[in-house]
């Protein structure tokens, strides 16, 4: 089968195409060549007028895993007011801030989208969160594995182990969950809430451990580049949500000491003390500071108004911020002598003083970051708004009239605290197409998808241009996935399951006798049942593991 | 041949450390529990499941008979029922696709019980923990309402009297309450003999007692000297314990708690709980997941959005924790087909109804009334692979395969069954 895309304007970022009208060619879901003239082109898609990107790229968003759906059985109410009933080719669900699988997928095409990344696949949780990604249809999936708060990786770190011995314990955790990266989420201060702390800065000792999130950033930083892992280190730091949370982002980015690190919703750490309510933006210097350092990027988790549902994995930040959701519901769990959850539901409200200053803040991160291939466009769904908001925030990005608008109608106490209103900077398409997809290929370490190159996945995106930006993003007039035409005229025309995307670096296995130990004598599963195989990700024909290369095991740093 | 590391799924604790022996010649579907077993264990693997043929209005028939003329009775039904979904995470999933192309409601055979837990999560929420964090870090384990072990026969050998935790405590420090009941306690007993505090109760009055309890808790002062026939005193005793505790575990079986709008109470526990958090370390533990019932509420909410008592009947997923269950839907009459399925045990027949039933499941099925039809399947965790979630609703784990069957998986029925309907 060979598909012909005639005459768009193509935005390819990997290959410097800035809006140049051209033609591309699929065949068996792969982007090729030109053809020779004499080969027969199956389909032609006459495209003049229309803008053509990659498909985009969701490199944060929480899709699967036990907290989402601990979040989609607390919210019915949520899903009454968005039912979706069934079609000839879609299956019913429903949607909104925790939407069913099914739904999740069919949007996140409807959208343009062709991959989704769950960040936070708590180890002895991944066969879930494989199963809930195995039921959402089309896009692409993938996650992060969590570390950090693990009895495991503490016990080693306060045992002095060198870092041989956590590098393979690392690579062992990617292999058992399958994952395409690893997390860590306010390092060691799950495990520090299970012994009754409620706050862990980040040269504060874990008090059981008398280990501090300092070591445990730097030792996953150093184990994530030294297993060739091209995703960095994925961060969600400490002190989530507190006033003068800044400081800690800030020295975060000082202690990966240049191993390369991913800050994720950036936006929920970037606040200052400063002003009459003790709450100001810390988002200049934030900025300044990803200007600065060439080994950080950032995700933004800009918040949006409106109801949504927090779940996280750090269950001691849930639990001190419990009293200010909506409605008043929350869960938080202990989960296994390995990680935590939290879930609380959240209405952000735009004359609320706080809310409106980190929907500003947000705003003002991803306008003052200067490089996009380093700050990528999340509402780290559903923590700060559900993802179907994103063709809204990219026009929040694209136009600045409406952005300023927009900024009149927040607390007025919160404008007076934010330099939004006289940013300037409009995000280009070129822009918006490297955020959310070349650069986001880049940063998960996705070599073939995220670009219109030979050889790329022919997961292709085609809108109508239109000044409306918002408009233009919520409704494509074509998705292919993987070649095939998934989606026309915002609405999908054919169900397909994407891979599932993991990379499987080389490490010592004889690490699995010690784990395997470990777990007779302290857990109530054996190790082997930890491990979610193939099998249990592909069954019943849902997609399959694409395998991402590891660049071998980098130079030893001692 | 000897299988390690078996997963049991006759309770709800799927313990994953058991050995199994499989067939001899003379026996060849026989297995036994040589390792780790319990009295639930033994009757899961050693019970026979020798195929039995699909029935058709008390007829033998053909596995296309059978299924042809179960779609015609959910073709022509208005307000089918899926009921039982006694199966694993594959199975319930098929379950899920037909329900969706029949316009079917959904529920579970235990949804009476777990469905008070659940009213409490959709409705003020709870903090909870999970098996291996008990195991390593409880200090005061409150039991409410049950002995735990005639239900999770392992828990207290595998969750409390371990030998060795992560955090070097010694487990046989371990203080044991039970609270309301009149529970075999032996189960509490510390491995040097020490035995477990008991304050008894009538079960139906443990929604006052629970008040009481949590009222000390919140540090509130109680007129009454006794509640249920418990010394406040005694209570009061009990609320300084919990909050001196350094990692308390309340822990009941909604199972048990069998009075009207127990839900409330399970809220006052769990309430309770987040109270002593503001100070100390304190987590539910709600045990259940018997008969796949996790799996059943685990990929309903994902596929649908909601848990159990779900109906597809008007195209989108619509809950209703009251009107859409088995009980209700029967006796009015509003459910007009039942398709049942049981593929654990012999021992969860069909309730005897006039509405057209299909029966599937074990093929020993002890059927009280012969169903329209009836298709045997093959069980999962002994003759086919499956994945099960835990009562903690966490962890799940992969069930085995032990022995060959040459009956069909449910899912495979299910989908064949599907095949014959359109979507409306
Ligand atoms: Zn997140």
């Amino acid at each position: 089968m060979l598909i012909k895309l005639t005459g768009g304007r193509v935005y390819d970022p990997a290959h410097g195409i800035d809006g140049k009208v051209m033609d591309i060619y699929a065949r068996d879901g792969r982007i090729v060549a030109k053809p020779k003239d004499t080969e027969r082109i199956d389909q032609e898609y006459q495209l003049a007028g229309k803008v053509v990107m990659a498909g985009a790229i969701d490199m944060h968003t929480h899709i699967g895993g036990g907290k989402v759906n601990i979040a989609r059985m607390m919210l019915p109410e949520d899903h009454r007011g968005d039912p979706v009933g069934h079609s000839e080719l879609c299956r019913a669900g429903c949607g909104h801030a925790a939407p069913s699988t099914l739904t999740t997928g069919y949007r996140y095409a409807e959208m343009g989208y062709t991959a989704g990344f769950e960040p936070a696949v708590l180890p002895m949780n991944a066969r879930q969160a494989h199963l809930e990604m195995g039921d959402v249809p089309i896009i692409d999936k993938g996650g992060y594995a969590m570390l950090g708060s693990d009895d495991m990786l503490l016990r080693m770190l306060a045992a002095k182990k060198d870092q041989n011995a956590i590098n393979d314990y690392v690579a062992w955790t990617l292999h058992a969950s399958q994952a395409m990266g690893i997390k860590v989420v306010n390092p060691g201060g799950i495990s520090a809430f299970k012994f009754n702390q409620r706050m862990l800065d980040l040269d504060e000792n874990n008090s059981y451990y008398q280990v501090t999130p300092r070591e445990v950033l730097k030792t996953l930083a150093r184990a994530v580049y030294e297993l060739g892992v091209p995703h960095p280190l994925h961060i969600h730091g400490n002190n989530l949500g507190v006033p003068g949370n800044v400081e800690t982002t800030l020295n975060t980015m000082l202690g990966a000491e240049g191993y390369p690190i991913h800050l994720t919703h950036i936006q929920f750490h970037s606040y200052g003390t400063e002003g009459d309510r003790k709450f100001s933006s810390g988002a200049a210097r934030i900025a300044e500071a990803i200007n600065q350092r060439k080994n950080v990027s950032a995700d933004v988790g800009q918040i949006l108004f409106g109801q949504t549902v927090t779940a996280s994995g750090d269950n001691m930040a849930q639990f001190r911020n419990h009293a200010a959701g909506s409605p008043k519901k929350w869960v938080v769990m202990d989960i296994e002598c390995d990680a935590g959850c939290g879930v609380v539901p959240f209405k952000y409200k735009d004359k609320n003083f706080v809310n409106a200053l980190q929907w500003a803040i947000g705003l003002e991160i991803f306008l003052l970051v200067e490089d996009p291939w380093r700050i990528f466009l999340t509402t780290d769904h559903p923590n700060g708004a559900p993802f179907t908001s994103y063709p809204h925030l990219i026009r929040l990005l694209m136009d600045k009239t409406f952005r300023k608008e927009a900024f009149s109608r927040i607390s007025p106490d919160a404008q007076a605290m934010s330099t939004l209103g006289s940013i300037e900077r409009e995000y280009t398409l070129y822009e918006i197409a490297i955020m959310t997809r070349a650069g986001a290929a880049k940063l998960v370490g996705l070599h073939d998808r995220g670009h219109l190159g030979a050889g790329a996945a022919a997961d292709i995106t085609v809108y109508t241009d239109d000044a409306d930006r918002e408009k233009m993003f919520t409704k494509p007039d074509h998705v292919f996935k993987d070649g095939q035409l998934v989606v026309k005229d915002g609405s999908v025309v054919k169900v397909t399951w994407g891979a599932t995307h993991v990379v499987k670096p080389e490490f010592d296995r004889g690490i699995e006798k010690d784990i395997a130990k470990y777990f007779d004598a302290y857990h109530t599963v054996r190790m082997e049942h930890v491990k979610v195989t193939d099998q249990h990700i592909a069954d019943d024909g849902r997609g399959h593991v694409q395998v991402h290369e590891c660049k071998g095991r980098r130079e030893k740093t001692t | 041949m000897v299988i390690e590391n078996v997963t049991c799924p006759a309770c709800g604790l799927l313990c994953d450390d058991l050995t199994i022996e499989t067939a001899t010649d003379s026996a060849k579907d026989k297995l036994s529990v040589v390792k780790n077993g319990c009295h639930k264990s033994v009757v899961f693997f050693s019970r026979s499941a020798s195929p039995t043929s699909p029935r058709v209005d008390g007829k033998p028939a053909t596995m296309a008979q059978a299924i042809t003329r179960s779609g015609e009775i959910l073709r022509q039904a208005q307000m089918p029922l899926l009921g039982a979904l006694a199966t694993e995470v594959q199975g319930m999933r098929a379950v899920m696709s037909l329900a969706d192309k029949a316009g079917a409601t959904v529920d579970h055979m235990n949804s009476n019980n777990f469905m008070r837990n659940v009213q409490v999560v959709q409705n003020s929420g709870w903090q909870t923990t999970t098996l291996t964090e008990v195991r390593n870090r409880v200090d005061l384990l409150l039991v409410i309402g049950t002995d735990i072990v005639s239900t999770f026969p392992r828990f207290f050998e595998r969750q409390i009297w371990n030998g060795e935790t992560m955090f070097g405590q010694d487990t046989s420090k371990r203080e044991i309450v039970y609270l309301g009941g009149d529970p075999d306690t032996t189960a509490g007993v510390a491995p040097d003999g020490r035995k477990p505090d008991v304050l008894p109760c009538a079960i139906v009055q443990l929604p006052e007692v629970i008040a009481v309890l949590r009222a000390l808790v919140l540090g509130k002062r109680v007129v009454a000297h006794e509640v249920a026939g418990i010394a406040v005193a005694d209570l009061e005793k009990l609320a300084a314990r919990l909050k001196a505790a350094r990692y308390s575990v309340v822990t009941w079986a909604a199972a048990t708690l069998d009075f009207e709008h127990a839900e409330l109470t399970v809220q006052n526990i769990v309430e309770l709980v987040k109270t002593l958090n503001s100070t100390t370390r304190s987590s539910g533990l709600p045990l259940g997941g018997m008969d796949g019932e996790m799996n059943a509420n685990q990929v309903a909410t994902w596929t649908s959005g909601y848990p159990m008592r779900s109906s597809y009947a008007r195209s989108w997923p619509e809950h209703d924790a009251y009107h859409l269950s088995t009980d209700v839907l029967l006796q009015s009459g509003e459910t007009d087909a039942l398709l049942w399925v049981s593929t654990f045990n012999p021992d969860a027949p069909p309730p005897v109804t006039q509405t057209p039933t299909i029966a599937i499941g074990h093929p020993q099925m002890k059927l009280q009334r012969e169903p329209e039809v009836f298709i045997p399947v093959s069980v999962p965790g002994i003759d086919h692979q499956g994945i099960a979630f835990r009562m903690d609703n966490v962890v799940s784990l992969p069930l085995y395969q032990l022995r060959e069957s040459t009956l069909p998986r449910l899912g495979e029925v299910l989908g064949e069954i599907e095949k014959t309907l359109k979507t409306n």
